[in-house]
């Protein structure tokens, strides 16, 4: 083999918890992560970045991790649904997800969690048309959407409630 | 899965200019991955070296100046979020803000895009609109293309093998000026991108008139292309007089339109929705010229 394979040594964050990795150059994030990492709640699905089972957070920000090549994440830190929710208690947008009934076959969830994760981190009191438009490309075939974007405003409206002195406007 | 590949890391142009020049027909440039990944994971492209344009010194700078200046490597994210491109060129950011989704937008980028030159791309039907040029470098030096000059075709730009884009460039119009950007579409990628920029002589009153006109017709043609009967029927009229000019500027903006048939709809289906959304799109930047909001909005599309 020439030198194109190569692993490189990576230093990531994942969930809190500091990884040393050697990755190959065209090695996937998902796939370090599902099977070296043995985090399998990202999905591979449309493998071209229009669906969303694949979200992860890089840094904060939403990435399809079919698309991103693991040496891209030396050096950052990555969020996977299994780093959500803190012991035993859930976050409270997987709260949100449950009260609202927002969740059916749960294929979708994962990337729907963290993409809402991102979007409240970004916009704390997100309008219906803000999460509508956060929410493109983030694909569910079995909810409609409906109830999952209840569930985003009742997370907003907790998180205000929880955090927020009352604000004037 | 991607076939092995090694992966270069530049932190120069000159460095990456020559990696790009050794390497030949095994390399490609490298920078979000989102267009560039997939047709490798389909195979359609197999480099044996990508050369990572990310770290190149000034690649994701965004600087101001008599023209507006975005390094190849700024993501869209960057662009719909810079404080300087929302002040200079505030439908720039507003375009960049409703590129593909969330997660195309934090690591695509704005050179990636251009470079690329899919038919369906918002930047190059807005560049064009907005007179934009592109720097590209190489080891024989820099040189200065229009949009028009660099996109040659689907997916075919002017881009030697050895040359990267450094940057797009571009001369904002004045703050008066009526531009609208609307998509339509239900599929991933858009099936028409129109933009529309109506320069105007004075502020957004009746008494305004046209001095200038873009008319840009994206996705249909082969590449974004302008439609000069349409922006010709446009200039010199009042803005008052705007609707009811402008079915006919649409119905010479579609008679120009170089459609084909393919699985976003018909030749002659897609004709009829550039005459209906240059219409709309007029109607919107008439309106935003008086201060108004763009009105109702259309089924499946979406006004930037």
């Amino acid at each position: 083999m020439d030198a194109s394979a190569a692993r490189e040594p990576i230093r990531l964050v994942v969930n809190g918890r500091a990884r040393d990795l050697a990755v190959e150059p065209h090695a996937l994030l998902l796939d370090v992560l599902r099977d070296d990492l043995d985090l399998k709640g990202a999905k591979r699905s449309c493998d071209s970045q229009v669906c969303g089972a694949c979200t992860v957070l890089v840094d904060g920000l939403a990435v399809s991790a079919c698309t991103y090549l693991a040496v891209e994440a030396d050096g950052r830190s990555i969020l996977t649904v299994e780093g959500l929710a803190e012991g035993e208690s859930l976050h409270p947008v997987q709260r949100a997800f449950v009260d609202a009934g927002a969740v059916q076959c749960g294929f979708c969830t994962p990337g729907m969690l963290l993409t809402t994760r991102a979007l409240l981190d970004d916009n704390p009191a997100p309008t219906r048309e803000d999460v509508l438009h956060y929410l493109r490309g983030s694909l569910c075939r079995c909810t409609g959407y409906r109830k999952i974007v209840e569930a985003i405003l009742a997370a907003a409206r907790a998180r205000g409630q929880a955090s927020a002195p009352a604000r004037v406007e | 899965m991607l076939r092995p590949f090694a992966l270069h890391r530049p932190r120069t142009a000159e460095e990456a200019c020559e990696l790009l020049a050794r390497l030949g027909e095994d390399a490609a440039p490298y920078a979000g991955g989102t267009e560039l990944l997939l047709l490798m994971k389909l195979g359609l492209l197999r480099p044996r070296h990508l050369v990572d344009v990310k770290r190149v010194a000034g690649f994701d700078d965004i600087a101001d100046g008599a023209r507006l200046t975005i390094g190849a490597s700024v993501t869209h994210r960057t662009v719909e979020r810079s404080a300087v491109v929302r002040a200079r060129c505030p439908l720039l950011a507003s375009v960049a803000r409703h590129i593909a989704n969330v997660r195309v937008r934090n690591v695509g980028t704005v050179g990636g895009n251009l470079a690329f030159a899919d038919p369906h791309s918002d930047l190059a039907t807005l560049f064009l609109a907005l007179d934009a040029s592109v720097e590209l470098v190489s080891p024989r030096g820099r040189r200065e293309l229009t949009l028009a000059e660099f996109v040659r075709g689907p997916w075919e730009t002017a881009r030697a093998a050895d040359e990267l884009l450094t940057s797009v460039r571009l001369a904002p119009w004045p703050a008066s000026t009526a531009a609208a950007f609307v998509k339509f579409g239900v599929h991933e990628r858009p099936t028409l991108g129109i933009a529309v920029a109506l320069r105007l002589d004075g502020s957004g009153t009746g008494r305004a008139r046209v001095v200038d006109a873009r008319v840009v017709v994206g996705c249909v043609n082969p590449c974004p292309a302008r439609a000069p009967g349409a922006e010709a029927r446009l200039t010199g009229i009042a803005l008052a007089d705007l609707e009811d000019v402008a079915g006919e500027a649409a119905a010479l903006a579609a008679a120009s339109a170089d459609t084909a048939d393919d699985l976003h709809g018909s030749a002659d289906y897609k004709r009829e929705m550039v005459a209906v959304f240059v219409r709309r799109a007029l109607r919107v930047a008439a309106a935003r010229a008086r201060g108004l909001p763009p009105g109702a909005g259309f089924p499946h599309a979406i006004i930037a």
